[in-house]
């Protein structure tokens, strides 16, 4: 596991890959920190969070779109494959080293916090809230791209794919707003991502939804496992 | 050390590799031979855990492939047809990578110095793969089949995409290699497993058509006898009067690429008769001149193609096996 995740966090930084998307998090959240706060004159990072969550729906995939798909092509999970690893280290491996650098962005956020305190007097527990959001989401968003990108060998098709699985999770609950009310209705709403997020991003640390956004996780790596697993027997 | 028993593959209604089974003991090379898409890598994935096979076994070393694949991958280095390498790591990088990966015990830096000394990619140590040369790339391929030093050796085309000098490297890697692991390798080519394998298999359209050592293997061909003569003259002419000898028993005409007035003659013997003298006399007394004569064993190639499609001179491609039988000149 720990080879495979050096090998793909390092590829992060020998292709422009990692870099684009640390440098889009960080331009894309400083702006949005100096439009919504800083110059409308609020210590509510709320909207910039908001922000930030579109942002990452869209450049996620980008993270891990390579990650399956290019040993695909490139027959290069014939080594990892016929190495003496289980599928789930492979997997594990990969879904940290993406995860990592997405983390590497998210952990600027409370940065903001820092310089706006340093002049009045804020509520951390939202700041901490919506980081602690955007890493349980970021974590749904990756195993997500991991798993598009294990049905396909092509990248721009797992990136595209992924980011349809991300807009999903926003458009559930936009469905469920549309259900009348009922059992379908209850259903949808206990499994939207979204209700779950916000709750978060308000500082309530529910520990079911916590469990949650990891049971969503476990559920994507499971299913790469799977596919892969499926693969030998295709 | 390898044991492949009723080894079946099915993709969809295809069926790739139809209920094979060979052994291979330990510090044996085996050969394994076929033409394209006979199955040979499709059997090579599967020996690896690369495929699961649809039906039947194979043993590592007594170990399931399905049942324990990690410790059975643990006895195997695995070249694939096409290596699998990562173009953005340099070859260091990549080994050390390949090193990790399979969890091996042994000193790190001596030890992947040592493959590199041994097929001789040290002078690209830290160049990116990328960067490489085709021949260095299968190179490097190969020395990612030997980091960890697994007793069992999985090599798909080895030789593919090198000059001929390199060739002739490789080949020699491998039979030193073979003295103290067990190695399958898969070719085409035949003079190369000639050279190196201890014992072949040729398999066609998935099944097994000769398993046995290449020396047996070509004793055991050599039933059918064969001349092969050149003689000025009208061909219908010389075939008229070779007719009615003794022993006879086909002959096939060549007349492309042949000097003019002269054909080539295939002439098929029964068993044990030696019909050169009587050819010979024949010929030269109806005022026909013989201007060469050979007398034509069936070689390993002519082998191969008789075994995988029924007749020496190979039903699919007719001419091209004549005149490369004519340039090649053999014996």
């Amino acid at each position: 596991m720990l080879a495979i995740f050096l090998r793909e966090f390092r590829s992060y930084f020998t292709s422009p890959l990692g870099y684009v998307f640390l440098a889009i998090f960080y331009a894309f959240s400083g702006v949005f920190f100096l439009v919504f706060s800083l110059d409308l004159g609020t210590t509510d990072l709320s909207s910039v969070f908001l922000m930030m969550f579109l942002v990452l729906m869209i450049f996620v995939p980008l993270l891990t779109m390579r990650l399956l798909a290019e040993d695909k092509k490139q027959k290069t999970e014939q080594l990892t494959l016929t190495a003496p690893v289980s599928l789930f280290s492979i997997v594990m491996g990969k879904f940290l080293a993406a995860y990592v650098i997405f983390a590497m962005g998210v952990i600027v956020m409370p940065i903001y916090g820092f310089v706006m305190s340093t002049f009045t007097t804020i509520s951390w527990l939202p700041i901490l809230g919506n980081t602690l959001g955007l890493l349980l989401l970021g974590a749904i968003f990756v195993s997500g791209g991991l798993f598009v990108s294990s049905l396909t060998e092509n990248q721009m098709i797992a990136a595209i794919g992924s980011f349809f699985v991300n807009l999903m999770v926003l458009l559930l609950d936009t469905l469920i707003n549309m259900v009348p009310s009922g059992l379908f209705r209850d259903i949808l709403a206990s499994i939207s991502i979204y209700t779950r997020y916000a709750e978060i991003t308000t500082g309530i640390f529910s520990l079911s939804s916590i469990i949650f956004f990891i049971s969503v996780v476990v559920i994507f790596l499971f299913l790469t496992v799977r596919v892969l697993e499926k693969k030998r027997w295709a | 050390m390898i044991e492949v028993r009723n080894l079946t593959k099915r993709y969809g209604n295809k069926l790739a590799v139809d209920n094979i089974s060979f052994s291979v003991d330990k510090g044996e090379i085996l050969g394994f031979l076929g033409p394209n898409g006979a199955g040979k890598s499709t059997t090579m994935n599967i020996l690896t855990g690369y495929l699961s096979s649809t039906d039947g076994q194979a043993l590592i070393d007594g170990i399931d492939i399905l049942e324990d694949p990690v410790r059975a991958k643990k006895l195997i280095g695995y070249l694939p047809e096409q290596p699998p390498l990562y173009m953005d790591m340099t070859v260091m990088e990549y080994l050390k990578f390949v090193y990790r990966l399979k969890k091996c015990k042994l000193p790190i830096i001596s030890h992947l110095n040592e493959i590199c000394r041994l097929v001789k990619i040290e002078e690209v140590k830290n160049r990116l793969i990328r960067n490489l040369s085709k021949g260095y790339k299968q190179r490097v391929g190969v020395a990612q089949a030997l980091v960890g030093n697994p007793p069992v050796l999985i090599l798909d085309e080895p030789t593919v995409g090198l000059d001929p000098k390199q060739i002739l490297e490789i080949r020699t890697l491998i039979k030193k290699l073979g003295k103290n692991h067990t190695v399958i390798l898969s070719s085409h080519i035949l003079p190369e497993v000639q050279a190196v394998c201890d014992k072949i298999v040729i398999i066609n359209r998935g099944k097994i058509a000769a398993d046995d050592s290449t020396e047996s293997l070509s004793q055991h061909m050599d039933g059918n006898s064969r001349l092969i003569i050149r003689c000025e003259g009208k061909p219908d002419e010389v075939v008229k009067a070779l007719n009615g000898l003794s022993g006879l028993e086909s002959i096939r005409i060549n007349k492309e690429n042949v000097e003019p007035g002269v054909s080539e003659y295939y002439i098929n013997t029964k068993e044990g008769t030696d019909l050169r003298r009587d050819v010979s006399k024949r010929l030269s007394s109806r005022g026909y001149t013989i201007v060469m004569m050979k007398s034509g064993e069936l070689t390993l190639e002519e082998i191969f193609l008789k075994i995988t499609t029924g007749d020496i001179y190979g039903k699919v491609d007719d001419d091209t096996v004549i005149q490369g039988k004519k340039k090649g000149g053999r014996k």
